[in-house]
């Protein structure tokens, strides 16, 4: 049975090499492309990023005045879970690996991904396991609503049946990313084109290279966290039950061990991506190249250690919230270098302003406000008073939101030429940037006033005096959801058609990939680059 | 020197505002509090941002001088370089000693916030449960539950009739606070006895999360008399924005006056339990016990909240056979853990009057009177 399965296969990629994709709808089950699984990555971050945005939207509309007018409390918890749950695991990071699907491969002259056939299978697992995430809203209980951080005993012994579905479908995703990132790294260690040094691969490789082996160390303990619920909830163990002499906090020391590295995981692409665009629209090579990976490095190995920065107010020994307060501050150091090198690759460069640049721009502005709130919420005495108020909620967002997509937007407009062989049509782009970076402020800087004045977070119902701030955050969380419309527009519009995008549509961008023809041909590099193209198009061909 | 200039003028103005607004919380900022603890924590803040107002005048001031002069529309031709040793070396020193000088006193603070006070003069044990908080005073012997006002409550149902401007102190208003002296080291010993919810109220500077199986200490001593109002901090479940803190702070001599009508009307309460028996006693003891305890789920209608919590109201529980109403009040519901056991919280008599009104309020005109001696046999 294996084994017809098996020489099916090869049959399908022997047809392949030969005559491009297969035809039909069987095309996107079976492929082993890796530039067809890039994309269905991509689209399933899509989907992910529009059920997401309206479970956002409708919490919003819930906030947009004191009173209950439109969901049940229970209802309203299900929905901030389910947002944050289907935003990193289906958006964010399946965005991020989509990203790493298609360009890897081109940037370190691979002919495919190291294991095409996992890679297949490990997008297809996605799917179902979205499904089984978002069954509980059709279940008699409702979806979980004890946050997406699952703290025991709310998302344990207190929660509705559908928390089942939720612990099964975050281990498939978990499953799904570890041979995603052992796939990536592989293919990074052990196809890369001879004559490429590890220090020459461009950055947002390194930086999925270093992501890969953060995933590894994370996934598993995420896993971990969750079957001692399952095994709490059915197999009577007691891990997290105080009753029975078990400790609610250990889940919150496993769960954070893998929690911190997951923010990382999430920016680390995203620095990745930034440090492709700034220097191609500055025309200038990155600044400070050794150091920007140095400190990649730096921020995994400090990710590990600072876990217990989320739990502040739990009841820890004070020795342990001093170490802790140090770790997360040295955080600041490494982050800080990027962000100066980038400014010093813009310093007197010849910049240009399009679409990539734009949200890289934007990136490095909001990320760093972000990296801002992160260093007032290090300070323990501070955080006393900041910690599961609005405050958190407006510096993660600023993180995630203005950080990791729009690094992924951001890398969507740099590569979609590449992609598709068109441009995309840049007025529209401008209209599309305006609109998200003006409504996305308008929506996540008033939380910081809203935190600071006292508005505690995960909550469907407030107090008067926070009124203005919601009613702000509303009309911009709107602007900003449909604003994302015009993007699908523009993307499916580049797809069909547009201005013949050259093999280099960036005059200042390096790499690779910008070697190829756009669109690149279904299979690239089964010649391997020679050394010379490499230099050329490395950290030294600028010189 | 220009830029040292403004940041004094900006601290001085920041001061002023802070002088102004110092007993009312902001509407935008931090509240500076009535503890010393809460007035460290605002230092540690306003530190904070001033740090990094600076650091962002910094970065952003170079970054956006280069983007409007390094502009390829105004003909600016790229330069080559892309690393600068010394310049790199700068870059990672300040950032280091600008850690060092925020660390520095973050840390004694949190040292000193973190120190407990020799001997308290007052001990509260507070619980937090789905969805109140109970404040017990060990060395008093008294204890009571300090629920959601029903003005709050009534306004904060889906589609609710009432408007949350109407109801006062909206969403952090209770029926009992909990009243601590002025100017006395005040300990809470936090707790809680089903899932976890955190203690807050910003005037008091800090919270701390009320954890099954363990007890987080902490000391206050609050300057001056006044009422403190915040809210549950940790997502506890469907109830979570329900349950707020108040504390009230009064003088020693009234705080003295407080417990003894408290103690007097436990001592009240005692008496009338051994008073007879009937009706018109139980229902009114009933509803008293039904508000505070029940109504935050079932609410006070007793017609639940559809699809999480069960009507009481024609329910098949309270209007079929006592027995089985007695079992789930007394041991809790086997199915669903949100229902608690009350056996330990409430006494024979008490049971046995929310019982008693349950059956018999709204539209459930069983008739049924249930005895104590019912709950003590159904235990």
């Amino acid at each position: 049975m294996n084994q017809t399965a098996d020489s099916v296969v090869d049959q399908i990629e022997h047809e392949h090499s030969h005559h491009g994709p297969r035809k039909g709808p069987l095309r996107w089950l079976l492929t082993v492309n890796h530039k067809d699984v890039g994309t269905m990555y991509l689209v399933l971050a899509l989907v992910a990023l529009l059920v997401g945005g309206v479970m956002a939207l409708v919490i919003r509309a819930e906030l947009f005045q004191p009173g209950l007018q439109l969901t049940q409390p229970q209802f309203f918890n299900s929905l901030t879970t389910m947002h944050g749950l289907t935003m990193i695991f289906l958006a964010i990071m399946p965005g991020l690996t989509g990203l790493a699907n298609w360009m890897v491969p081109l940037q370190v002259g691979a002919d495919d991904m190291y294991w095409p056939r996992v890679n297949n299978w490990a997008f297809w697992m996605l799917p179902p396991a979205a499904i089984m995430l978002w069954i509980g809203f059709f279940m008699p209980q409702g979806a979980p609503g004890g946050g997406w951080t699952l703290y025991a005993p709310l998302s344990s012994t207190y929660a509705p049946p559908s928390i089942d579905w939720v612990i099964m479908a975050i281990h498939i995703m978990g499953i799904s990313s570890i041979l995603g990132a052992l796939n990536i790294i592989l293919t990074i260690l052990k196809m890369r084109a001879k004559g490429m040094r590890l220090w020459d691969m461009p950055l947002f490789t390194w930086t999925w290279l270093i992501t890969g082996f953060l995933l590894l160390l994370a996934m598993p303990t995420l896993a971990i966290a969750v079957t001692m619920l399952l095994t709490d909830r059915h197999l009577g163990t007691a891990f997290f039950d105080a009753t029975n002499g078990g400790d609610p906090v250990l889940f919150q020391h496993i769960f954070w061990f893998f929690g911190h590295p997951e923010v990382y995981i999430m920016i680390l692409p995203a620095f990745g991506i930034v440090s492709e665009i700034v220097p191609a629209f500055s025309r200038k090579p990155l600044f400070g190249r050794t150091s920007m990976i140095w400190a990649v490095i730096a921020i995994t190995f400090l990710s590990a250690i600072v876990w217990a920065h989320h739990m502040f107010t739990v009841g820890l020994p004070v020795e342990a919230q001093v170490l802790f307060m140090y770790t997360t501050m040295l955080i600041a150091i490494p982050t800080g270098i990027k962000i100066f090198n980038w400014v010093a690759t813009m310093w007197r460069g010849s910049m240009t302003f399009e679409a990539p640049m734009l949200w890289a721009l934007a990136f490095i502005f909001l990320f760093t406000i972000g990296g801002f709130s992160g260093l007032m919420l290090a300070d323990v005495p501070a955080d006393y008073q900041y910690h599961d108020t609005y405050f958190v909620v407006a510096h993660l967002h600023y993180v995630v939101v203005t950080g990791s997509l729009f690094a992924i937007i951001a890398g969507v407009y740099f590569w979609l030429p590449k992609w598709t062989g068109h441009m995309y049509n840049e007025k529209l782009s401008q209209w599309h940037f305006w609109l998200s970076a003006i409504s996305v402020n308008v929506t996540f800087f008033p939380m910081h006033f809203a935190g600071l004045a006292g508005m505690p977070r995960r909550i469907p119902d407030y107090p008067l005096q926070f009124m203005d701030f919601n009613m702000i955050s509303t009309v911009g969380a709107f602007v900003f959801g449909f604003s994302q419309l015009l993007f699908i527009w523009l993307v499916i519009q580049t797809i069909r058609g547009g201005k013949k995008a050259g093999d280099r549509p960036w005059d200042g961008a390096k790499g690779l990939e910008w070697t190829l023809s756009s669109p690149p041909p279904y299979h690239t590099f089964t010649e391997p680059p020679s050394r010379q193209t490499i230099h050329d198009e490395g950290p030294h061909g600028y010189h | 020197m220009m830029w040292k200039k403004l940041l004094l003028a900006l601290t001085t103005l920041s001061t002023a505002v802070v002088a102004a607004a110092q007993e009312e919380p902001s509407a935008f900022n931090m509240t500076r509090g009535v503890t010393e603890v809460s007035r460290d924590a605002y230092d540690m803040h306003m530190l904070l941002f001033w740090v990094c107002v600076a650091i962002g005048v910094g970065v952003f001031g170079v970054m956006i001088w280069s983007l409007i002069r390094h502009r390829r529309s105004r003909g600016a031709k790229a330069a080559k370089f892309s690393e600068n040793t010394v310049v790199e070396v700068v870059w990672t020193a300040i950032p280091v000693l600008i850690l060092v000088a925020v660390a520095v006193p973050a840390t004694a603070v949190l040292l000193k916030t973190n120190s407990p006070s020799p001997e308290p003069d007052v001990i509260v044990d507070v619980h937090g449960s789905q969805w109140k908080w109970e404040y017990v005073y060990p060395d008093e012997d008294i204890s009571f539950f300090s629920n959601l006002s029903s003005s709050s409550r009534d306004a904060s149902q889906l589609n609710a009739e009432k408007s949350p401007a109407d109801a006062p102190n909206y969403l952090v208003d209770v029926d009992n606070p909990l009243v601590v002296p002025a100017g006395k080291d005040v300990r809470l010993r936090i707790t809680s006895d089903d899932v976890i919810h955190s203690w807050w109220v910003p005037q008091l500077g800090f919270k701390r999360d009320a954890v099954p199986g363990q007890f987080n200490n902490a000391d206050i001593r609050i300057d001056e008399p006044g009422t403190y109002r915040g809210q549950c901090a940790e997502l506890c479940g469907s109830g979570h924005a329900y349950m707020p803190v108040v504390v009230e702070a009064v003088t020693p001599e009234a705080y003295n006056e407080w417990l003894a009508q408290k103690k007097q009307a436990a001592a009240a309460e005692a008496e009338e339990a051994s008073g007879p028996w009937n009706r018109e006693v139980a229902m009114a003891q009933g509803k008293k016990i039904y508000d505070s305890a029940c109504a935050s789920c079932h609410q006070a209608n007793g017609k639940g909240i559809e699809g999480t919590f069960p009507a009481l109201e024609g329910g098949k529980i309270t209007t079929g056979p006592v027995e089985g109403h007695l079992k789930i009040v007394i041991h809790g519901s086997e199915k669903n853990p949100v229902m608690q056991a009350y056996g330990d919280q409430l006494s024979d008599r008490e049971i046995a009057a929310v019982v008693t009104y349950e059956r018999n309020a709204w539209s459930n005109d069983t008739g049924d009177l249930v005895t104590p001696e019912a709950v003590e046999a159904a235990r």
